[in-house]
């Protein structure tokens, strides 16, 4: 029955470009974009349960590596995004061996990782040699072989494999051992540590894993929108958008991010397109923060979790 | 710049709750002040009793109204809690007035006085020694009255108050309620000396919490402490380096603290 749902759902994302019009095109890309996001948050910040809250400084990191390469040595974007995402990860292994080691829980581990990514942003932003506080801007070249299409569709088809691959590296989490010890983590660390699970290790394993993953979105995300600026690619704004998609949508559940970026990327790109032009900037962001306190009184699972539940009660 | 770490210690060290809003309390200070200031043509260093009593209402019904349902949720669910908080009202400020920088004019703003051979801002001068007032007035609020006593008592030990007879859920409210009025008389006051937008919120919240951990999370001397030490840090820095990096002087900071001395320099629990 999940096989079949999960055939069918990817065999329409793999058909849907074909009908869609040039803007629904680009929401979807979006939607898919950030859904790819949040399921890398996920493993770390949804099934270990550490709330990493500085994530966009891997975006940051994965997507400045891949510009800078092929900026200086001419490396294909296609490789140096790997570059960029071992980069991404070695950091994030830094940061999360930092705050695990020395036992950092909860809000000191938020701060930890808010901090670092502070610290990434304006370094960024003073050192002229990758653009200052300026930013970096990519020529479009509308070649594929530098990571540029002339055709959104092809950007679809990266976003939505990127997404696959990291709902695959989600499921193989969630079916292991590994899965099982980051859930027993986040429910209850000092039983698990007592029980003899070496909790550092799955945790900076969790942590290496999901900030890999989101390194790679770094040059999705450069190539895509042409420019890295500091505030945007290591900004607190960025990982706000990274979290909320899980977290509304169920943190910690395989199709949470999905179906998080599902309700809220249509509507945060309705709410700019409504609002934005009478200078009603941040109408989105009103929005989103109504829904977080919504979600955090009434679904504090979120949106996944409590379908299931509703469904389970009524048997259809 | 302590005046609201002060608040912010207050909120956390007695309710456990992390006020991620608090920056953006501090912005909606700001622009009361602003508005009574060019509507009403109140000089913000009278209008900031308006605005904290303003914030002291809005802090008790965030409170009531959200904070009460979750307390005992686990921490994480407060932090989001906040967070949506934070980003409604940085965002009707950014609705309401506009992303532009406003500046509130205060006739004390432009003066200066000459001591020797140093010039004193008085504007900075009075904002401080007024910060300084109310934190001295909020101490012995707080260890010489009958309610600040039932504070720290619920602060200390939630479970002994309510058994010898305190009202918990009000003292947690009230408790919200002036956390939040520091801050907003905090915004009131260094409205006169930057020029500020709605995008601050978020970064004074970072300065704020890297204020209390450095001073030490639930401490209030340690938070005015604190706030000092960073103010001061952040100046050698803007000296030293330049001052675009002296952000960057806080935040290392704030991460030496966490990793080694997480209770802060003041503050007696381990978290």
């Amino acid at each position: 029955m999940k096989w079949i749902g999960a055939v069918a759902a990817t065999a329409v994302a793999l058909v849907l470009p074909a009908v869609l019009g040039p803007y629904p095109l680009a929401i979807a890309i979006n939607v898919l974009f950030f859904a790819y996001l949040g399921q890398a948050w996920n493993i770390i910040g949804g099934y270990a349960g550490q709330l990493s809250a500085g994530h966009a400084v891997f975006v940051g990191v994965g997507g400045y590596a891949t510009a800078v390469l092929a900026a200086e040595t001419g490396l294909t974007p296609w490789v140096g995004m790997f570059v960029g995402a071992a980069l991404a990860g070695a950091l994030g292994g830094v940061i999360g061996y930092l705050g695990f080691r020395f036992g950092l829980r909860g809000f000191y581990f938020v701060l930890l990782t808010v901090a670092f990514a502070e610290v990434c942003r304006i370094v960024v932003s003073n050192w002229e040699r990758v653009g200052g506080a300026v930013g970096l801007y990519i020529t479009f070249t509308g070649d594929p072989r530098r990571l540029s299409f002339q055709d959104d569709r092809a950007w679809y088809y990266v976003a939505l494999c990127l997404l696959l691959l990291a709902t695959a590296v989600a499921w193989a989490v969630e079916r292991r051992r590994f899965g099982i010890y980051l859930t027993a983590i986040r429910e209850d660390e000092v039983a698990c540590e007592a029980l003899g699970v070496d909790t550092l290790r799955y945790k900076l394993l969790a942590m290496v894993l999901s900030s890999f993953l989101t390194g790679l979105a770094g040059a999705f995300y450069a190539y895509r929108y042409s420019s890295l600026q500091p505030n945007a690619v290591f900004g607190i704004p960025l990982s706000v958008e990274i979290i909320i998609r899980p977290i509304v949508g169920g943190a910690g559940t395989l199709l949470g991010p999905l179906v998080g970026s599902l309700i809220l990327t249509p509507l945060g790109e309705l709410s700019r397109a409504l609002f934005g032009q009478g200078g009603w900037h941040g109408a989105h962001l009103v929005m989103y923060g109504v829904l977080l306190v919504a979600v955090v009184l009434f679904v504090p699972q979120g949106v996944v979790p409590w379908l299931r539940d509703l469904l389970r009660r009524k048997p259809a | 710049m302590s005046l609201m770490a002060v608040g912010l210690s207050l909120i956390f060290g007695v309710m456990r709750v992390v006020n991620f809003a608090h920056g953006d309390m501090m912005v909606w200070g700001m622009y009361l002040a602003w508005l009574l200031a060019s509507r009403l043509g109140i000089d913000p260093y009278l209008g900031f009793v308006a605005c904290a009593a303003a914030l002291f209402v809005l802090g008790l019904a965030i409170q009531r109204g959200l904070v009460d349902r979750i307390v005992d949720a686990p921490h994480e669910m407060q932090i989001l809690l906040m967070l949506g908080v934070a980003l409604i009202l940085e965002n009707t400020a950014l609705l309401v007035f506009g992303p532009e920088p406003v500046r509130v004019r205060s006739p004390l703003a432009a003066a200066t006085w000459y001591v020797g051979p140093l010039y004193v801002d008085v504007a900075r001068l009075l904002t401080f020694a007024v910060a300084m007032a109310l934190t001295v007035a909020l101490y012995a609020f707080l260890f010489h009255t009958d309610l600040g006593r039932s504070i720290r008592a619920a602060a200390d030990n939630p479970y002994g108050a309510l058994v010898i007879g305190t009202d918990v859920r009000r003292v947690y409210a009230v408790a919200f309620g002036i956390g939040a009025a520091c801050v907003g008389a905090a915004g009131a006051l260094t409205a006169p000396i930057v020029p500020f937008s709605p995008s601050l919120g978020l970064s004074a919240s970072v300065a704020s919490f890297n204020i209390v951990i450095i001073g030490g999370l639930g401490s209030l001397l340690g938070a005015f402490i604190g706030g000092l030490l960073v103010s001061v840090a952040e100046s050698l820095g803007a000296v030293f380096l330049s001052p675009s990096l002296k952000e960057l002087v806080s935040f290392s900071l704030l991460i030496l603290i966490l990793l080694f001395r997480p209770a802060g320099l003041f503050g007696k629990r381990a978290p």
